[in-house]
């Protein structure tokens, strides 16, 4: 054995080893073709950085009514603020708005809930969001109902209509993309190719023209007399356009369970119903919440192209805004507030989604 | 041990609904009788409500004179042309935008997929606020920033902003000079072709040549030089045959030149930016999904960096990136469709739009357009499934 008596203090680290400058020094400049980088990045966010925030904070104007409270050297938020009330709930009756505010707290309360893992009875809060809720939210909106005034869904936009058509659409997609998913993954022969010809009819067509198909269409199905909604037929379209996306997502998340699982479900005389409402799914879908809110984004960004069958949606009501001759001229101000609000919400999502990866990630990862 | 009462005699079969296989017909026939009661109650409805609006179904309408002009046509159109031949111009224009935007989106989204892996901060940090600004943002949004808040904001042809005096930008457009081939010009592709060809003669022969003697030539480096100096060298042996039409302010407007109108340069942008946002996180995700033990063990190897990168890391990420990224492609093309909301005559805008509004012909204009899109996905999906079984890994 050796013994060493004379131990050396510990000495701190050389500077060139820690520090700010240290750090600078192997994340900025540590080769020639780095600092190059470097300095084309800086000056880059130079370009982008000091006249973005010169038009958008310095000299904006932010206080007023009409648009000569608008010096116009930088962006006039007077055009937001005196639409905001549009943009968030459309043409909706100023008088009627709490009525779409409660909806709204709703809303948010209930996703809150659902989405924070502490907060208990999450079976009873899901069962309520998914059945009550949009009784509630439907007698609240359409009104026609305990003295309500009727409010028609042609007045209805904003966000408001944004947010309602992700979320009925999501909703209404799942059931039908879990029956798919199955379907594609059954033995039936005529199920299986009644499955994937649906699903890849619907995920090789763009959203496009399912609408234009939903709003053309959809009343030639019909029988005569009969006229649906056009709030309705862009529902129906966005429903089974988004089923066939969700059924992948679903399948995806099928295959990841080992199939041992439902052998052994099998092998204890469970039905199929059983086997997959009490074994696979569960397991199933807890893995698919990544994948699911993701296509949930997607539907969400693809929401705004049902202003071009002409329903006002966020995008649309600030189009329908910018047409507006008292305001002509501030399509950039109106582009960059809805860009604002459809970013808060996705960008939002796309983190909590990463957030669930993670938390469900079990696996060895480097 | 007690007998169930309803305990089966032994050797009796089961009822005919205990039998998965027969119950499994049965299953299948209800759903197809559904489908098909379903179909015939259409079917039906259509026929009634067509016949009340007095519209007559058939691909007749296609011979029929179309009377409108589109902006930009690859193939000789004019309002007297019929609807077939707006048809083919709409899909040409789709499939125009739609391979411009492919090249456009896999240049930077590859740039800046490999930026947010670099290890400097600035740059990744810059990349990643790149992809989740764009990523974020709807597609058709971006589509109407381009076009109304940058585009349609441009000065009047007068002041256009110029480059060099040879490239003008304008709220009309975008004005490029217009390469005129003269007579001898045609040597130059053919030089090209041939270049190509003996390139990959080249990069065979190089790599039997390897694998016999374990010598090799810079291959990528002479085709590289025979691909791009050949016909440059053709070029300059024939004395230049080629003038360039250069755009001239005349009047109002430009003349001469080639022009690139407002509405393509827009949607061409907006998808390229959006989908090369996607691409970027698949190509970072594909690298970052080739375990670290593969460059080591490279690295152990003794292998340069870039050999490294060129023969372990690159191919092994390429079998996770391509899927997706094919269908991103997918996506762009399908994507290309919102042309219709500032009216680049695309195949939605022109046919399923004006052609449909027209005509009244929703199903068949719908169908039509639906199986242009369905036939694009089926063509990729087959490339897809070739591929992944081209590229699978061989496991046990």
């Amino acid at each position: 054995m050796i013994h060493n008596q004379t131990v050396i203090e510990q000495r701190p680290a050389p500077s060139s080893a820690i520090g700010p400058l240290a750090w600078l020094r192997t994340n900025l400049f540590s080769d020639p073709i780095n600092t190059i980088f470097t300095l084309i990045g800086l000056y880059v966010l130079y370009l982008l950085v000091v006249p973005t925030v010169q038009w958008a904070f310095i000299n904006a104007d932010w206080v007023g009514t009409t648009r000569e409270d608008c010096s116009r050297e930088g962006a006039c938020w007077v055009f937001v603020n005196a639409r905001f009330t549009q943009f968030i709930y459309g043409l909706y009756p100023r008088a009627e708005i709490w009525r779409a505010n409660i909806v709204f707290a709703g809303f948010f309360t209930l996703i809150a809930w659902l989405a924070i893992p502490r907060l208990p009875f999450k079976r009873w809060v899901a069962v309520f969001a998914l059945v009550g809720f949009p009784v509630v939210a439907y007698v609240l909106l359409h009104g026609g109902y305990f003295d309500l005034p009727r409010v028609p869904t042609h007045r209805w936009g904003g966000l408001m209509l944004t947010l309602l058509l992700a979320t009925v659409g999501m909703v209404g997609a799942l059931p039908i993309g879990i029956v798919l998913a199955l379907g594609r993954r059954s033995n039936m022969p005529i199920v299986k190719s009644f499955c994937v010809v649906f699903i890849e009819f619907w995920r090789g067509v763009p959203l496009i023209t399912v609408l234009f198909m939903a709003s053309v269409m959809l009343p030639l199905f019909m029988p005569s007399g009969i006229s649906v909604d056009r709030l309705v037929r862009a529902l129906i379209g966005l429903t089974l356009f988004q089923s066939a996306y969700m059924a992948e997502v679903i399948r995806g998340g099928l295959q990841a369970i080992p199939k041992g699982q439902e052998e052994a479900a099998a092998a204890l005389g469970m039905t199929y119903w059983k086997r997959m409402g009490l074994i696979v799914l569960p397991q199933a879908l807890k893995m698919m919440i990544p994948g699911i809110v993701n296509t949930f984004i997607s539907l969400f960004k693809d929401t705004t192209l049902v202003m071009i069958i002409g329903l006002f949606d966020l995008l649309g009501i600030v189009q329908a805004a910018l047409a507006d001759s008292r305001w002509l001229g501030f399509s950039l101000e109106g582009y960059v507030f809805a860009a604002f609000m459809f970013w808060i919400f996705c960008f939002s999502m796309s983190r909590y989604s990463q957030y669930l990866e993670r938390k469900l990630n079990t696996g060895h990862k480097r | 041990m007690s007998v169930r009462p309803n305990a089966r005699p032994v050797g009796q079969k089961p009822p005919f609904w205990r039998d998965r296989a027969k119950r499994a017909l049965i299953f299948q026939f209800i759903l197809i009788a559904a489908v098909a009661v379903f179909l015939v109650y259409i079917v039906g409805n259509t026929q009634d409500n067509l016949a009340a609006r007095g519209i007559t179904t058939g691909f007749g309408f296609l011979s029929n004179t179309a009377g409108f002009g589109i902006v930009q046509s690859l193939i000789d159109y004019s309002s007297q042309s019929t609807y077939g031949r707006t048809f083919l111009v709409g899909l040409l224009n789709t499939l125009l935008v739609g391979s411009l935007g492919v090249v456009a989106a896999t240049i930077i989204g590859f740039i800046v997929g490999i930026a947010r892996l670099s290890p400097n901060w600035l740059l990744a940090r810059l990349a990643t606020a790149y992809i989740e600004t764009f990523r974020n943002i709807p597609l058709l949004l971006q589509i109407f920033f381009w076009y109304y808040a940058v585009l349609r904001t441009l000065p009047s042809a007068r002041d256009s902003l110029t480059f060099g005096e040879i490239i003008f930008l304008n709220v009309r457009g975008l004005y490029l000079p217009e390469p005129l081939f003269e007579s001898g010009f045609g040597l130059i592709p053919v030089t090209f072709i041939l270049a190509i060809v003996a390139s990959i003669a080249l990069i065979i022969w190089n790599k039997r040549r390897q694998e016999a003697t374990g010598q090799r030539l810079p291959a990528y480096w002479i085709s590289f030089a025979l691909i791009f100096g050949l016909p440059l060298l053709v070029m300059f042996a024939t004395g230049v045959p080629i003038t360039w039409d250069v755009p001239e302010l005349r009047g109002f407007n430009f003349r001469g030149g080639f022009t690139v109108i407002p509405e393509f340069l827009a949607l061409w942008l907006a998808l390229s930016i959006y989908t090369a946002a996607f691409i970027a996180e698949i190509v970072r995700s594909g690298i970052q999904a080739i375990s670290h033990g593969q460059t080591e063990a490279a690295q152990a190897l003794s292998l340069p960096r870039s050999l490294v990168l060129r023969l372990v890391v690159i191919p092994q990420a390429l079998r996770v990136i391509i899927p997706p990224l094919t269908s991103q492609y997918l996506n762009l093309i399908k994507n290309s469709s919102l042309a219709t909301a500032i009216g680049y005559p695309d195949l939605v805008s022109v046919f399923a739009g004006t052609t449909l509004n027209q005509t009244g012909q929703a199903i068949e204009v719908i169908a039509m357009t639906m199986a242009v899109y369905l036939t694009i996905s089926l063509l990729v999906s087959m490339f897809m499934n070739w591929f992944n079984a081209r590229v699978a890994l061989v496991e046990r």
